[in-house]
């Protein structure tokens, strides 16, 4: 890679003022930098806790008094639900920091990061309900945390779908930020009312927080898994942030250097 | 400008716009009681889907009422915005901040008025179309007087979010659901909490604060989201 | 170790269709993702290399 100062791009940039070199690390060009080798970092890390944790849940932990060993799938259900909904405060934050400071990788990265917390939202719910059979007898149950996590969906859809609608790149990422923020004033909101209303009808007894007791060492399973799942999560997004970032600044000299090198440089993920 | 000006300006606005969107609506008279032809249209469907055990009718209403009030809500707000954007009414709008909000709020009111009042009105004769007892349609009545206002605000943030885009009809909606769960839980819950003997006091107070806070955050967020759009 | 055998592990007490069903759909999806992103940025890449191709100046240069 070239030295970063001498380029265009950052000459131009901080030329503009000290203020914006406050963001010049912000700069596509030297995320791009950062994250080609911070990406198979995080896959080391994502693999390495995942094996950890793994190993730890289903050959050290002990099987569960109550549930047999149907418990085991906690070690990705609970991780999967807790970043689905960690990933959604984390898009919104982006996406604000992007509108409010027209900061470019900002917006990219909050993007970038709606997909996979959409993925974990379903496997959230797939493994819930993977769980709750064994467990309660039906595949589907209205427990509060299920179901916020079920409408947690929607919410990425909705963003998803309502950022992919507009053409226009700078009103898509300014629409996208509003939703949501919106969103996740909403998300307390909607998880107090859908425990309202659960607890309010009869028969809505079954609870995903009665989990089992947790023994240290189940503990430790889902603590490496969660671990892991945010090294993945970091590494996935970073992946994906990386190609949206080609595909935005596919016209700039940094772009056209890198696409123009012999393969060694070129084509690496 | 003036504190009297200033509120002049947000006044003139907002009864202008409003009584615009009034005077329009009442030129189409057939176009503004679709909702509602809809609202009871969709309403029927479902006990000629589950059939017709009033014990189970009963039970369901406030549920079916309230959802096809969302339905029927989101329906009609897609095209909230839509004339002021191709007469360039808007963007003139959009340039203070007061007649901005003044906007947003007269657009959610003359909305409210035109889909949200018809179903409250109507949803009594439906209430006894499902066997509803007396103390639950008013419970009713009153959760759809409380949370039809939310449903406007919520609708017209989706109508800003979505202005001018491609099938934007099914996009607001899949946006705004989510959002309107809250209220539909709360004013749903409350009717079958007053079936039940009990009070609901603690539900209309639920909707209540939902509305408040719906009231004072969404008119900015839909004035920014027109200023998104308009850009 | 919990284990007496392999086929125990995968019977999991007569849950294993439960246990693996989510996991292999876990583990599904946790692969298809990267790959997915991988050929976005793959592809990314090849569109800016036919745009500088064609002889065009970039717009800073």
């Amino acid at each position: 890679m070239t030295s970063p100062s001498a380029t265009p791009n950052t000459a131009a940039a901080a030329g503009k003022g000290g203020r914006l070199r406050f963001f010049n690390f912000a700069a596509p060009m030297r995320f791009y930098a950062i994250t080609g080798w911070l990406v198979p970092l995080c896959w080391v890390v994502a693999i390495g806790f995942a094996i950890a944790g793994l190993y730890v849940g289903f050959f050290v932990a002990p099987t569960d008094a109550t549930q047999g060993e149907s418990y085991r799938i906690i070690y990705i259900h609970v991780p999967a639900a807790w970043m689905s909904m960690m990933l959604y405060l984390v898009m919104a934050f982006w996406a604000g920091i992007g509108w409010a400071f027209n900061a470019r990788m900002a917006s990219i990265v909050a993007r970038a990061i709606a997909p996979t917390g959409a993925m974990f939202a379903f496997l959230a719910l797939w493994t819930g309900a993977f769980w709750g059979k064994p467990t309660w007898g039906t595949w589907w149950v209205w427990d509060a945390r299920l179901t916020t996590t079920l409408i947690l969906l929607f919410l990425y859809l909705g963003y998803i779908a309502l950022v992919n609608a507009i053409d226009d790149q700078r009103r898509s990422d300014q629409a996208g930020a509003l939703l949501a923020l919106v969103g996740s004033i909403n998300v307390p909101i909607i998880y107090f009312s859908v425990q309202w209303w659960n607890t309010l009808h009869q028969g809505a007894t079954i609870s995903m927080t009665a989990a089992p007791k947790m023994a240290n060492t189940m503990l430790t399973g889902m603590l490496l898994m969660t671990v892991a799942c945010w090294a993945y999560a970091f590494a996935t997004v970073f992946m994906r942030a990386r190609a949206i970032t080609i595909e935005r600044e596919s016209r700039n000299a940094w772009v056209g250097k890198l696409v123009s090198q012999p393969a060694q440089g070129g084509q690496k993920t | 400008m003036t504190q009297s000006a200033a509120r002049a300006s947000f006044a003139a606005v907002f009864g202008s716009v409003l009584v615009r969107d009034l005077t329009l609506a009442w030129r189409r008279r057939t176009d503004a009681l679709l909702p509602l032809a809809f609202f009871v249209v969709a309403i029927s469907l479902f006990p000629l889907g589950v059939g017709p055990e009033p014990g189970m009718l009963r039970d369901m209403a406030p549920g079916v009422v309230w959802v096809c009030a969302l339905l029927a809500s989101m329906l009609s707000v897609g095209s909230l915005f839509a004339a002021d954007l191709a007469d360039g009414s808007l963007e003139q709008m959009l340039l203070a901040p007061q007649s901005a909000i003044a906007l947003t709020l007269a657009k959610c009111a003359a909305h409210w008025i035109l889909s949200g009042v018809p179903l409250i009105a109507t949803a009594p004769l439906i209430g006894l179309l499902f066997g509803m007892s007396g103390p639950a349609l008013l419970a009713l009545v009153a959760g759809l007087l409380l949370g039809t206002p939310i449903l406007s605000l919520l609708g017209a943030l989706g109508a800003a979010l979505t202005l001018g885009l491609r099938s934007s009809g099914m996009l607001l909606i899949l946006i705004v659901l989510p959002l309107a769960i809250p209220t539909l839980i709360f004013g749903a819950g409350a009717v079958g909490t007053i079936d039940a003997g009990m009070s609901a006091s603690g539900h209309f107070s639920l909707l209540g604060a939902l509305l408040i806070s719906t009231a004072m955050g969404a008119p900015w967020a839909i004035a920014a989201a027109l200023r998104i759009s308009t850009e | 170790m919990n284990w007496g055998s392999a086929s125990e592990f995968f019977h999991m007490g007569g849950k294993g269709l439960f246990v693996w069903g989510s996991y292999a759909v876990s583990m599904l999806v946790m692969v298809a993702e990267p790959l997915l992103a991988r050929r976005r940025h793959q592809q990314a890449l090849r569109q800016a290399a036919l745009f500088n191709d064609e002889g065009r100046k970039p717009r800073f240069s």
